[in-house]
Order: C-alpha cells, then structure tokens, then sequence
C-alpha cells in the first residue's frame, strides 16, 4: 500500500525501531528562542552535556522583544533576564543566536524559512506550537516541551509514537479577495479546535496548489490552531523557486540531489489517510471570529450567532461565555462591530506578501479616528524588504504605527497590549480570552480585512472600501 | 533523573478533585528561567487559605501527595511537575491522573502512582487521624504501604524500569549512540546546517 507524505518524511528519519518502544526520530533542524529553552540548557549543563548538533540548531529572540526603542535596555526586568539567558546559554553552547538588532532577529517561524533553512522532507521541532508553519515546504514540523528540547539539544532525536494522517482538499480556485487566512479560519470552523487532535494534517487540492509559499505558511501555521500536531503541503515547483537563492538552500549538484529526493516527497495514489474532509474554495469568502477560540468564526457578511442555534450543549456554553467576554450580542452584524486597535503581524501574516496586501489597501486612506493600527514585520529582513518597497511610509502616511519586528501584540508578552475591554482586529493566531492583554478582545482576520477595518474603524473587507470610496467626492 | 526504588515519607491529603496544571502552577510563572524555584508557586492560590492543607505546620516536610481524581488535567506546561518536586513531592497517589500530566512526572522522576479510590480514601483517612502517618511507595514490589494498609498499583514495565534505573528519556537515547551515529553517516549532504564551517 502506498503511504502518505507525512509517513514518508517519518520513515525516512527512523534512527531505531523497537516492538513495544516509540519510534526514535531524527531531528533536521532545530529551532530555539527565549521563552522555552532556558530549563532545557540547564538539564544540560546540570548532566555534564552538551549540544550534539549545534550545526543544526538555531535560536532567536521574538517574544519577550520589544518593537519600540530597541536601542534601550528591555524595560521589563523579568524579559531582560529572558532575554540574556538565551544570549548566555547560546555563548556558552555554541549556538548561533539572531539577538535584538540583528538583521537576521525575528519571529523564530519567519526566521528558518527566509534563511532557506526550512526544506521540503526534514523534521523540524521547537519549543513552540506554531512550529506547524514550516508544514508549508513539506517538512514534518511540530511543537515540542521542554524535557523534549533538552532531548533534541542532547541527542538531536526524539522518541515519538506515530500520528494519524488527516488530508483536507481544498477544491476548485479561491474567488477574487478571498485569502489563504480566510481559507484556514473556514477550515477550523469547520473541523473544530479539537477536529485536528492526534492528526497531521495535509492540505491539498487545486486551491492549495495555488498558493504561494507564504500563503501556504499562513495555512500550515494555524493547523495547531485545529488541534493539530503538525499540517503539511507536498513540495512542488513554488516551493523549489521560493528556496532558490536563499542562504543555506542547496545550490548547483547538491540542489539537484535534493530536487529529486523532494519531487518523491508526494502522497501516493493508494495511500489512505485516516481521515478525510473536502472543501469547496469557490464557496469561500472573508472569514473572521467572533467568538474566544479560532473555531469561532464566521464570513464577514454574517452576524454574531445566536448560542441557542447550538444543538451541542458544551459548544452552546462556550459560545454564550465567548459572547459575554467579548461584549456582543447576537444577531449583531459582523461588520458592525468597531474595533480601537489593529494588529498587522504575527508568524501567521507578518510576511512580505502580508504587508504588501495591507499597504495595498491603506494606500491613499487613511486610519479611522480613535482607532490605532501596528504594524509590526515578522522579522528584521521583511521589514529591511518593506522600507525598500516604500511599504513603511504607505503605513505611516496613513496614519499607522510602524515597529521593530517581533511577536508583539500576538501574545502581549512584551509592552504591546491591549487595555482591558480594548478590541483588535489582529492578523494573529489565537483569539483566547487575555491573549493580547488582559481582558482584550480580539478578532482574528486577514491582512487585506485588518487594514479596510483601520480605515472604516469596524470590521470591513477591502470590497466595502470600494463602495464607499465611490459614494464619497474624491478628496473627503 | 534519580533512581526511584522505595520511598517512605509523611503525606498531605488533598481532598479535591479535577486539579488543574493551572492550580498547580500559575501561568505567570511561566517567565522563569530555571526549573527550581517554583515550590512558592505550587498551589499558590489555594495556599493563600491559611486553612488550606499545606498550610498546617503539621504537614510541613511530607513528600507524599494523596490527591482526588483527575489531578494534572489542563495544560501541558511541565512546570506543573517541576513545582511538585521543587515543593518536596516524590510521589503522588490519586485514582486518575492526566495523560500528559503523567507523561511529563515520568520525564522528570516524579512517581505517579494509581490507586483505586477506596484505597485513596482509607489512605486519606489514616494520614487525617495522625499526621505522623508514614506512606511507603514501593516501586520494587510495586505497592503502596501504610501501617496494615497494603496495596497493589500497576505501572508498565517499561516506565518501571526506567524510573528504578534513574534513567531519563535522555540517557535511555544516548544508549542508542551507535544508531544515531549510523543515521548520521547517512544523512543526504544537501541537508541545510545553521553553521558554516
Ligand atoms: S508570533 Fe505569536 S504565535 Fe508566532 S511564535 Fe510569536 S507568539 Fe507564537
């Protein structure tokens, strides 16, 4: 029988393999940054060990980072000491280390693939769940504790019991305005935040095909988001273009050798997935959430729900407490709802193309009264890219913050917060009660539907600017 | 990690139920750098009861948890067992614990062990009525004793052996250094390294 994308990457990093015993795997890439490593060295240095691959590690500073003044000492003494104990732990293991002002500092998921570090067919782990992203060049990537990357950083493998393969098909072409954040908010509410659990998921099908390599990360990303261990797309000729020219991507005899290896990096036709669901793109439309988890979602277009209208008793609960922390009512149309701030950013869309799509729909409007927009790039070469193209002043002139990059306002870790009560509409990841500062309410969307609801100050898409731009005497 | 063979200490009974890693440790300790130092974290709502168990200068040394059902549930963050053990917990005896939660007790030595919930609660009785109560958690014969009290728990062989031989899923791996080596040796050339030589 012929086996899955994810069943071929697994069985081509089995180190050992035992009756009775997990498999023991492999790890082509690791990846570290400041908030879940510091035990892991410690358990090191307590044992007398050391790193046994540092040619495979890497480690960046993005959560605690902040995205103003990053000239001045970190004002937070508990995320300084976060900070110089990744910069000790990498001086003293070895390990290369992009610190705050850096070109190369970012967001640890936007970091690997902008260096080529990221290739179709490897495991890649860190101490992150959003590690799913790399997914999107056909690698198995997952989130992993902190013994697990003690165990990674010791012995470059980890014991793991095998996954179940889940595909999602995406059908037919995504309809103008309608984009890979869209596609993915649809696909969780539709499996639901537990539909993944267990899983790894691979996303195929003409839709997916389509997309670009970043688009194709946004998707990837949020598949932990679905409950998932890990998303996967097969490799094609995006993926080998996109890598082409980057640091450490293979060049000449060697990139032959590797394209041959990914080109077998396929789904065979008789393989069985455990799992299978289909979707319709040409069904699709602006996506964004309600409610307090990612599973909370609905098109644009539609209003709030009613929590009575849920048959199953715990998600009628859930979706009467979402309504609560986040103020609304049902029946309350979507595109009503106001916001105070915007976030633009995130290793789900804090990419090139991401701010381009935003910059593109700010361009020549302004950001509404009282509402205030970031713009935070996921790492200091997209932001580098950005201020090249122009982007930066197309935000600022439009009356939108332009900061150092980093995790930000995704996790409010560092002094970007929402206050309490505050709405966003944030191209993040999580939508959880508290995520973005203590008793903030966030909706997550699309770059393209964050910047039409900085210009409107509620909810809107990129397709309500044009009818209100048409409606208004040019110059108002 | 440390051999586990026997251990006999005193015991707190924590007569509730369903206690989450939340409750375990709060998430704002989750800014720490080190793996100790979070034995002022454990409970640390609860502790602020003076009433609460912990709290009873009676219990003060005891390094056997006798906890209601579900205990460890909610998130996965390890630090949760890293609280327990910096406290002075070897053991802890419920009737059921949360996978992940017994995952991450096994990485790191801490004996979780499963008892039928009327021997938790004769075990909760006796350690009521005098706080001297010693508990032996056995894992050579894997038994729990208690005075006359005796009984049996179940632990896979594998995790047994692992806990009495002191080995951590680190050193068990390391064993397997000639496999890692060979995979090495066969790993494609094309394979990106973070280092250039
Ligand atoms: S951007 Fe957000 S989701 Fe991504 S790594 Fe940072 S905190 Fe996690």
């Amino acid at each position: 029988m012929g086996r899955t994308l994810a069943e071929k990457v697994w069985d081509d990093h089995v180190v050992r393999r035992a009756e009775g015993e997990p498999d023991l795997l492999y790890i082509d890439l690791h990846l570290l940054h400041e908030v879940t490593s510091p035990q892991a060295f410690d358990g090191l240095r307590k044992n007398g060990r050391t790193v046994r691959r540092t040619d495979l590690t890497i480690a960046t500073e993005d959560h605690n980072t902040p995205t103003l003044d990053i000239d001045k000492p970190i004002a937070d003494p508990v995320s300084r000491t976060q900070l110089e104990t990744l910069r000790r732990n990498c001086a003293d293991f070895g390990v290369r280390l992009h610190p705050l002002g850096d070109d190369e500092q970012g967001v640890v998921h936007v970091v690997g693939p902008q260096l080529g570090l990221t290739q179709p067919g490897m495991t890649v782990v860190c101490g992150d769940s959003h590690t799913s992203t790399h997914g999107a060049f056909g690698a198995l990537a997952f989130g992993i504790g902190t013994s697990q990357v003690e165990h990674v950083l010791a012995t470059q493998t980890l014991p793991m019991a095998p996954f179940r393969t889940m595909a999602v098909t995406v059908t037919g072409e995504l309809p103008d305005g309608v984009t890979a954040k869209d596609l993915i908010l649809a696909i969780i509410a539709r499996i639901g935040t537990g539909g993944g659990q267990g899983y790894v998921i691979e996303y195929r099908g003409e839709a997916i095909e389509k997309l670009s390599m970043e688009a194709r990360m946004t998707i990837c990303n949020m598949s932990i988001e679905a409950g998932a261990r890990a998303g996967m797309i097969a490799p094609d000729e995006t993926t080998f273009a996109y890598l082409d020219g980057r640091d450490h991507a293979p060049q000449g005899t060697e990139r032959e050798a590797a394209v041959e290896y990914w080109r077998t990096l396929r789904t065979d036709d008789d393989a069985v997935f455990d799992h299978e669901v289909v979707i319709d793109a040409t069904e699709l439309a602006p996506f964004v959430t309600w409610g307090t988890n990612p599973g909370q979602g609905a098109p644009l277009s539609a209003s709030v729900p009613d929590p009575g209208s849920y048959e199953d008793p715990s998600e009628r609960y859930a979706a009467e407490k979402a309504l609560e922390y986040m103020g609304l009512t049902a029946g309350q149309p979507l595109r009503e709802i106001a916001v105070d701030t915007v976030f633009v950013g995130s290793c789900t869309n804090g990419r090139i193309e991401d701010l381009r799509a935003a910059a593109a729909v700010i361009q020549g409007r302004t950001v509404a009264d009282g509402v205030r927009m970031l713009v935070v790039p996921g790492s200091v070469r997209v932001s580098l890219q950005a201020v090249a193209e122009g982007l930066d002043k197309v935000f600022t002139a439009a009356g939108a913050e332009w900061r150092h990059a980093g995790c930000s306002m995704c996790l409010g870790m560092n002094p970007d917060q929402l206050a309490p009560g505050e709405r966003s509409a944030s191209t993040s990841n999580r939508n959880f009660e508290g995520r973005q500062g203590k008793g903030g309410r966030t909706h997550l969307v699309s770059p393209q539907v964050a910047a039409a609801t900085a210009v409107t100050g509620h909810l809107a898409s990129p397709a309500d600017l044009a009818t209100t731009d048409a409606a208004q005497p040019v110059g108002v | 990690m440390e051999a586990f063979t026997t251990h006999t200490g005193r015991a707190v009974p924590l007569r509730r139920s369903n206690v989450d890693t939340d409750q375990i440790i709060p998430a704002h300790w989750l800014k720490k750098v080190t793996r100790d130092g979070f034995e002022d974290g454990l409970f640390e709502a609860w502790r602020r009861d003076p009433e609460f168990v912990l709290n009873d200068p009676r219990r003060e040394g005891a390094t056997v948890l006798v906890a209601g059902p579900d205990f460890g549930t909610g998130s996965s963050r390890e630090h949760a067992v890293w609280a327990l053990q910096n406290y002075g917990f070897a053991a802890v005896i419920s009737s059921r614990f949360a996978d992940i939660f017994r995952g991450n007790s096994l990485k790191n030595g801490l004996l979780t062990v499963v008892l039928p919930q009327a021997a938790v609660d004769a075990l909760w009785q006796a350690v009521e009525a005098d706080p001297a109560t010693e508990i032996t958690v056995d894992l050579v014969a894997r038994e729990v004793r208690c005075g006359s009290f005796r009984e049996a728990f179940e632990l896979d062989d594998n995790a047994r052996w692992r806990l009495l031989e002191g080995l951590d899923d680190i050193s068990l791996t390391l064993r397997q250094e000639d496999d890692i080596a060979a995979y090495e040796a066969g790993r494609p050339s094309f394979k990106p390294r973070t280092l250039t030589a």
